[in-house]
Parts: C-alpha cells; structure tokens; sequence
C-alpha cells in the first residue's frame, strides 16, 4: 500500500536574479535576445578574462537571506566546479561549496486545509548558470547560444522537511512570492527564471534514517512538480513493495508521458573537483549592509497575511491567497478601501476575479478591472443598490470595458427596486398567477417546504427583472405565505 | 643604435637624436636576421611597430613627450594584444588572434610603447628551459646549445640578444627570474596583485603575476611604473598607489638589513653560482648593508607544494581550450567525447598534459586532503616563514636558479630535474611576494643571476637595492657575443 510510506522530499530551487548585467561580466541578462548576442569574453571564456563580481547580486542574495531569517555569511567564498560540456565556456562553473552567502533560514507554508507549516531552508548560495544547448533545428548537430551563460543564480537549498507533493507547491510557491515580493527576481518559471531539483525517497513511518533518494532534475512549472513527486512516489513505492531497493541516481521527468526517467546512475555521477576560485576574492558582507538591506525590505508575504488576519478578519487560506502575489495583495486593498467589506472583497477577488484572470491567461496587472472599480462594485452589493446575483452582470459588462459600475448600473437600468409598494405588488400578483401551487404549499408540511419557496422568490424575481431585492422578496413571501 | 638601453632610448628620443620610425625598424631589422638562430620571437609586428612609431613621432612632434613615447618593446606571448596573435607558446592558441588588449600591454601602449612583436615561450608558460614551445626552443645569446632558461625564455633571449631593450614577462614559479638569471638580465616579478592580469592567459591564477625584463633596474623601474596599478578588471589586482620608483632608486644602502637564507645555500647550488653570489653580498655589505643570516625553514617544501597547487588550478584555467569557440580543434570530429579528447591531445603538448593529469589527480574526490589542502597548508607556513623574516631583516638575497643554462635536452628528460630549476624562486610565488634577478657575474661565460626578494609591495627597494648595486658593479652591461 502506497499509504504505509511517507515521502521525504527537499528541494533544490534555481532562482535566477533580476540584475541587469551578469554576475561576472558586464554584458546584459535580458531574456529572448538573438542567440550569442548577449555574451561577451568573459562569457565567451576568451584567454586571458577574469570575472568580476556583480555587488547587485550581493545584495541580492542577502535580501533574500534576511527576507526568511538565515544567517548571512559575513565571509563566502566561490568555489570552481569542473566539468566539461559545450554550453558551460570556461569548463568550470563558479558557485560556491562550503561557505555559501546565505545560511540556516526557514519559511512558513499555508496549506490548503488552513494549516501551516514550517519548513528549514538549508543553505542559500550564489552561482553563474551556464548556456544552453540547443538539439533541435540543427540538422544533427547541436546548436550553443551563450546569452545565458553568466546569469546570476541563487540555489537555494530546503531541508528534507517536505512531506508531499502539496507540501512542495505551497513551499514553491512561498519562494517564488517571497523573490517576487522582494524584487530579487521575475520568477518566471517558463523562461527558466525558477527551476526545481527534487530530492525525494521514501521511509516507512516512524522511521529515523532516511531510505536512498533520487533526484529529479529541472522541473519547471508548479504542475510538473506535483506530478513529478506523484510519479515518482509511485515508483519507488512499487519497488520498494516488491522488495526491490531504489537505486539512487539523477532522473528527468518527462511530462508528456508523465513519468520520471534514469539519466545517470551515482557511479558515473561527476566528480566535480571543487576548489576556491583563485580569480575572485572572498566576499566580505558588512553588518552595516546587511542591517540597511533589513530596513529597506519591504512588507513580506507571511507579514502580510498575519495583517490581513487580523485587519480584516480573514481566514488563514484566504489570506495566503490574496498575499501570494504582491500585486494581487495590493489590488486587493485597494479594492476593499473602496468597497468598505473587506471579506466579500476577498471573496470577489479569489473567486470572480481571479477566475476571470486565469480563463483570460491575464497577469494581475493587465486586469481591465481596476482595484477602486471593483471597490465601488462591492459598495453598490453593500448599499443595496444592486443585488450580489446584479452585481455580477455589471463585472462582465466592466470586464467588457463598458465603464465603472455607477455608469452600467444607470444605463442599464439594473438599480435594485428600493420602493416596497410596487414588490408588495409584484409579490400579490405571483401569488395569484400561481393559486394553485399556494394550496399545495400550505398543504406541505413546514419542514418540507423550502424548495417551493424558492420558487416563488424566483417568479417574483423573474417578474422584476432581477431588480428586487431578494431579501425584501424573502420576507414579503414569508408574510404572506407562512404567515396566516 | 640597438646597444642603447631602455631609458637612453627615451632620452635619445627626447632629444630627437633619432625617431622612433629609426630605432624600430633597426630592431626589426636586426630581429629579421636573429631570429632564424635564437627562435625569440612567435610573432613580428611589423607593420604594427612601424604605424605606432610614426605615431609616436607625430605625437613627439606635436609637444608630447614621455619616457617611453616611441620606445620600442617586446610582449611574452601570453599578454593579449588586440588584432595581433597570441599564442601562448601552444598549438592550441597558433592561430588565435585576441580581440582586446590585456591591461598590460594597453598601459604600455598608452605610455607610447611600441609593440614589436610577441616573444616566444613554454607552451603555456610551464617549464623552465623554453623547450616545451610549441614553436620550437628559443636559443640563448650567450651560447646558442643552451637554453635560456623559462618560460620568459624568448623575451629574456631578446633582451640579451639586444633585439629589445626591454620585454614583459610574467612569473608563477620563477619564469622571469630564471631566465633573467640565465640570460644576464635584470627581471622583476611583482607582488601578487600589484599588476592587473586581465588580458594574460592564466597558467596558475593565484600565482601568475607579471613584470619587466630589461638591462638594468632603472629600465625595470620604468616599465613597471606603467604597468602597476589598480585595474578594476582584475579582482585580486590591488588599490595601492603605485609609488614613484625612480625617484627611489638612489637611495644608499647603508643600515639595509640583508637576509641571507641558510635553505637557499644547499648542496644543490653549483659552486660557482655561489661564489658569485656570495661576492654580490658582499658588494651590498661594502655598501653599508649589514648580512643577516636567516632561516626559512619550510622553503625545502615549496617545489612539492608549488607542484600540486599550479597544476590544480591549470587543470581548470585550461579547461576552456575544448575545440568548441576558438582555439584548435581536431579534424572532422565524430561526436562531442571525440571532440574534446582529440582536440585537446592533438592541442597541448606533453608537459601542460602532465600538469593537467597531475592537478585533475590532485583535486579528485578522495585525494583532495591529501594533496590540494595539504599544499595550501605548506604554502601558508611558507607565508609565515617570510612573515617572520622580514621582521628582522629589510630584504631577502640569494641566488635566482642553481646554475648557469644548461644544455638542451640536459633537464627536458626528467621533469623533476627540470622542476628543480626554480627551487629557489618558487616560495615568493607562493607567498606572493615580489623578487627580482639581477645579474651577478660570469660563471665560464656565462651570467649568473642574484635574487632579491622583498616584502609586501616593497618593489622600490627591491629596485633601490639591484640599482646602487649597479653602480657599483658592470654585470648587467655585459653583452653576449651573439651577432645578429
């Protein structure tokens, strides 16, 4: 049985940081340039180049450091990791082995069902990514573009602390808004600006030391890190259920076939031949820097939650939600300042709004919809104005550009019937159009009466136009047909 | 004409006894005849050197002046110079033409050096004896069946052949001094640090450091007024202010404190190489100076430690040659491994193979603490030995190499009697400190070369010391017989 092992994972993340020149040289990081044109000597690993560290990503890496409470190396130093292969120029990569700039940290995690967790991060450090290698559209020989060799990267390293597949997307997605919230990088995880090693094996429960893992390299999207986990927990699931042992090595996931894949077995694992990079000094971090980056941070995502708790009284999941992106956690208050409902606020946001953004392929912000427009649409639900049902009709007319709610309500003439007289009137005249389900009504026993109320409050309704107010509408018919 | 020294050039030109048009093409022409014999120079620059001269005249015409406007030079081939060859003494490099001058070779320039051409040298700066070129040995002035010592062996044969008056060369275990000494020339290697090595090919980066070769030590003075220096493209490079060595030079030596290591006076030191550098003591004695007899007791260590760290680092810092960007590469490879292991065999040559092996061994899983940590542990204790030293004395002096050049094909046989050669400059490499030869007399015709090394940035009194010692003696006007 699956369920009688529990999974250990940690994660390896790749964060690449948002520097406008590369961590060793001068040429640009912009992503989609023209192949090679983004890459100069030092790139290029011409005789003679020397690397010269770039303090933006520095400060970078401390940000991020002191964003989940680590300590901050106040020496790190960068290591050469050997190995050969077309798309990494100097035949080394510089990272760092032993003294990394970011070190013991932790982040907490909103899980769906409410709870939280907390997971140790490791280590973080500073390295350079390498180029890219190119298979296709060469006609059997592989094409090297180098614009991204060079680009800062932060590997930021979690403890064995992840428990499932669900686990690892919240922690995922906490990196990812904390980089964003921090504006260390764009986190974009389909151009690669946010890659994934998974380390998982399996244990039964109870168990102290940890069954042998492997390690699946380069997933980049929050689904293939789900499904990744779930195929692999399968497979060593059925090995290990089979009295087979798992062999530990370096896997793909493919996600065509969803499945993971062997690429190298630990025996022709690289020795990688780490030693310090004689070119670059050791990097001193002074408490003066590190104390300026602490106060210059900006609200951070788990803060934000605690706030919008307590402020507005939302719901631990609730809260994450809105508080995952910074943008949304913005367009949210906007939107409740003018609404003056925080929780239905929160509601419209994570349930209309966000649907809308997500069939649309939207980001945040490119909403047609602005924060204080939603904010007035919400006041109007408030107020009486509208029906919540009204209300939705005039969010697709303000998706649609038709203009702010105030206008379409008017044009449309979709203002709630406030006049009592004229849905007392509405109310008679469905009773009486409909004598024969009132006998049938007051023939049914009161506790099995619901679903024919609601359909005369749908008659009234219908005979409105949507316009009266459905709590009116309630009470009336309550009056009427309850009440002798 | 090509009998004139370094700064007598400068004068003669200042004082517009001849133009520079004049003395370069004298040089090149004496060059064109010498170099079928001697085998100094890999490239010539001809045209190069005659645009720059006419340059420097026109600019000489038009009010400028300096010491070395006009003053033509040679460059090691491993200083990369924009849109001229630089080959490193290697296959791998015969046809690279570089895109950027190294930091070196545009300060030079910038001062009004004229570059005319690249001198030849071991394949990537490993050996003693010049025999490891790709391009053939370079011959010795003083008596073409020798070498002249290395791996700066062609610009040292230049400079003694008076093909130039003065060279660049650079320095990891003693590849400016040996030759200096064999060759009867003054050669300075600088403090690790105080001259950029951006631009110059790496052999062991956190030994290589560069410096000048020439007749005498106000020549060296000259040059490495222009060549030290802060550059930002080097992060080890350092921001001292470079001090006005010439102003230093006369300084008298009375009350100098002159440490004479009892290590460097071992049974492996020819008796004739000792007699002349015990009567170069004892002319800095008849000066004021007063001998210290010292001990650094770790120096015996410095060719093993030397002999895993410089390898360890040239297995990284030659990764980059794979036939994939520039550089050789093999014919019709079949498929990635191919390309690389033919390339790369078929590119170096035996010695730089050795070393790689020798550094890829060193740094290998398993070996590591043994070999690469346990040499940074000797190197440190060589550090402290001279720490120590130079609280008791002001320099260090001592002879450069065991002996006078010896024979092609003498040492080349063994690598450890090859490695021998630099038993006694090795330590200021790895300790960083700078040293220079000086010459020190004949020994059956042929130069000896006195060491002098100092402590941290102390390069002035190192020229102060080898000037007024000069001045007294007429070593270093010593010509060879050679006729070109």
């Amino acid at each position: 049985m699956v369920s009688d092992w529990e999974t250990v994972i940690g994660l390896e993340v790749h964060v690449q940081l948002a520097t406008r020149s590369k961590i060793f040289s001068g040429a640009s990081t912009r992503f989609g340039a023209e192949p090679n044109t983004q890459a100069c000597a030092v790139d290029l690993a011409m005789p003679g180049t020397l690397p010269v560290l770039n303090r933006e990503a520095v400060h970078m890496a401390v940000k991020f450091g002191v964003a989940i409470g680590a300590d901050i190396a106040r020496v790190s130093v960068f290591d050469r990791k050997n190995y050969f292969y077309p798309d990494l120029p100097k035949g080394y990569q510089i990272s760092q082995l032993d003294y990394p700039i970011v070190g013991r940290g932790e982040v907490e995690v909103a899980l769906p069902d409410g709870s939280s967790k907390r997971i140790g991060i490791t280590r973080a450090h500073l390295e350079e990514d390498a180029g890219k290698s190119l298979h296709e559209d060469f006609h059997g020989l592989t094409g090297i573009d180098l614009n991204r060799a060079g680009t800062p990267l932060l590997e930021i390293v979690s403890e064995p602390e992840i428990r499932s597949a669900q686990e690892a997307v919240a922690y995922l997605k906490q990196i990812h808004s904390i980089i964003r919230y921090l504006g260390i990088s764009d986190g974009n995880m389909a151009e690669g600006s946010m890659r994934c090693d998974i380390n998982l094996s399996l244990r039964r429960p109870g168990d102290e030391k940890f069954g042998t893992r492997c390690e699946i390299k380069n997933v980049n999207s929050f689904r293939f890190v789900d499904k990744a986990i779930e195929t692999e927990r399968e497979r060593q699931a059925d090995i290990l259920e089979h009295g087979g042992s798992v062999k530990q090595e370096t896997r793909l996931y493919d996600a065509e076939r969803n499945e993971t894949r062997s690429m190298r077995s630990k025996e022709v694992a690289h020795d990688y031949r780490y030693f310090p990079e004689p070119d670059l000094l050791p990097v001193h971090v002074s408490e003066e820097l590190i104390e300026s980056i602490r106060a210059g941070l900006p609200e951070l995502p788990a803060q934000k939650v605690q706030r919008f708790r307590t402020q507005f009284g939302l719901g631990a999941y609730d809260a994450a939600q809105l508080a995952a992106s910074r943008e949304l956690a913005e367009y949210f208050e906007a939107a409740a300042t003018g609404a003056g409902d925080a929780k239905t606020t929160a509601n419209w946001v994570l349930s209309e709004l966000l649907a809308r953004i997500n069939r649309d392929g939207l980001e945040i912000s490119a909403c047609p919809v602005a924060a204080a427009s939603l904010g007035t649409l919400i006041a109007r639900i408030q107020d009486g104005t509208i029906s919540g049902k009204i209300a939705k009709t005039v969010f697709e007319a303000m998706w649609a550009g038709e203009g702010e709610p105030d206008a379409i309500i008017a044009t449309k003439g979709l203002r709630q019937m406030a006049d009592s007289g004229a849905i007392e009137q509405l109310v008679d005249d469905a009773l009486a159009a409909n004598a024969g389900q009132v006998e049938q009504y007051r023939a049914t026993p009161a506790d099995k009466r619901q679903r024919m109320f609601g359909f005369f409050v749908g008659q009234v309704m219908k005979a409105s136009q949507g316009k009266a107010n459905p709590q009116q509408v309630n009470d009336l018919l309550r009056n009427r047909l309850d009440g002798e | 004409m090509h009998d004139i020294a370094l700064e007598a050039i400068g004068s003669a030109l200042e004082r517009r006894e001849f133009s520079s048009v004049e003395i370069t093409s004298h040089l090149l022409d004496r060059i064109e005849r010498a170099n079928g014999t001697l085998n100094a120079f890999v490239s010539v620059n001809r045209e190069g050197a005659l645009r720059a001269a006419a340059a420097a005249d026109a600019a000489r015409a038009k009010g400028a002046s300096g010491p070395l406007l006009g003053v033509p030079i040679a460059h090691k081939d491993l200083f990369c110079t924009a849109g001229l060859r630089t080959t490193c003494g290697s296959r791998m490099l015969g046809e690279f033409v570089p895109p950027y001058d190294a930091t070196v070779v545009e300060r030079l320039g910038a001062a009004g050096c004229v570059t005319l051409g690249k001198t030849n040298m071991d394949e990537f700066a490993m050996g003693s004896s010049n025999e490891t070129s790709y391009f053939g040995p370079v011959r010795n002035p003083w008596d073409t069946g020798r070498v002249p010592g290395g791996s700066s062996g062609g610009s040292a044969a230049a400079v003694a052949a008076r093909l130039a008056p003065g060279a660049t060369a650079t320095d990891t275990g003693g590849s400016i001094r040996q030759p200096a000494s064999l060759c009867g020339l003054t050669g300075l290697k600088a403090t690790y640090g105080r001259i950029s090595r951006h631009g110059m090919i790496a052999f062991a980066s956190s030994l290589d450091q560069a410096g000048p070769m020439a007749r005498s030590a106000a020549d060296c003075a000259l040059m490495l007024q222009v060549m030290a220096g802060f550059d930002t493209r080097d992060s080890t490079s350092l921001e001292a202010p470079v001090p006005d060595y010439l102003s230093l030079l006369d300084r008298p030596l009375a009350g100098l404190r002159v440490g004479v290591p009892r290590e460097y006076f071992d049974p492996g030191l020819h008796p004739g190489t000792e007699q002349a550098v015990r009567a170069g003591l004892a002319e800095l004695e008849a000066q004021g100076a007063r001998l210290v007899d010292i001990s650094l007791p770790h120096s015996p260590l410095s060719v093993p430690a030397y002999y895993v760290i410089a390898p360890a680092e040239c297995s990284a810092n030659l990764s980059r040659y794979d036939g994939v960007r520039y550089g050789y590469r093999c014919q019709d490879p079949v498929d990635l491994r191919d390309l690389y292991e033919r390339s790369r065999s078929e590119g170096f040559g035996e010695e730089v193979k050795r070393r790689i092996i020798v550094g890829t061994y060193a740094l290998s899983a398993g070996y590591y603490d043994a070999y690469y940590r346990k040499a940074q542990q000797i190197r440190r204790l060589i550090a402290e030995d001279f720490r120590e030293a130079f609280t008791q004395v002001d320099v260090i002096a001592g002879p450069a190499a065991p002996a006078t050049a010896f024979r092609f094909g003498e040492k080349s046989a063994d690598p450890i009697t090859m490695y021998l050669e630099d038993i006694y400059t090795i330590a200021a490499n790895l300790a960083g400190l700078p040293a220079m030869s000086m010459p020190g007399g004949l020994v059956e015709g042929l130069p000896v070369g006195i060491q002098l090394i100092g402590n941290h940035l102390q390069e002035g009194l190192l020229l102060n010391v080898a000037h007024r010692f000069q001045q007294a003696t007429d070593w270093h006007r010593h010509a060879p017989a050679f006729t070109a």
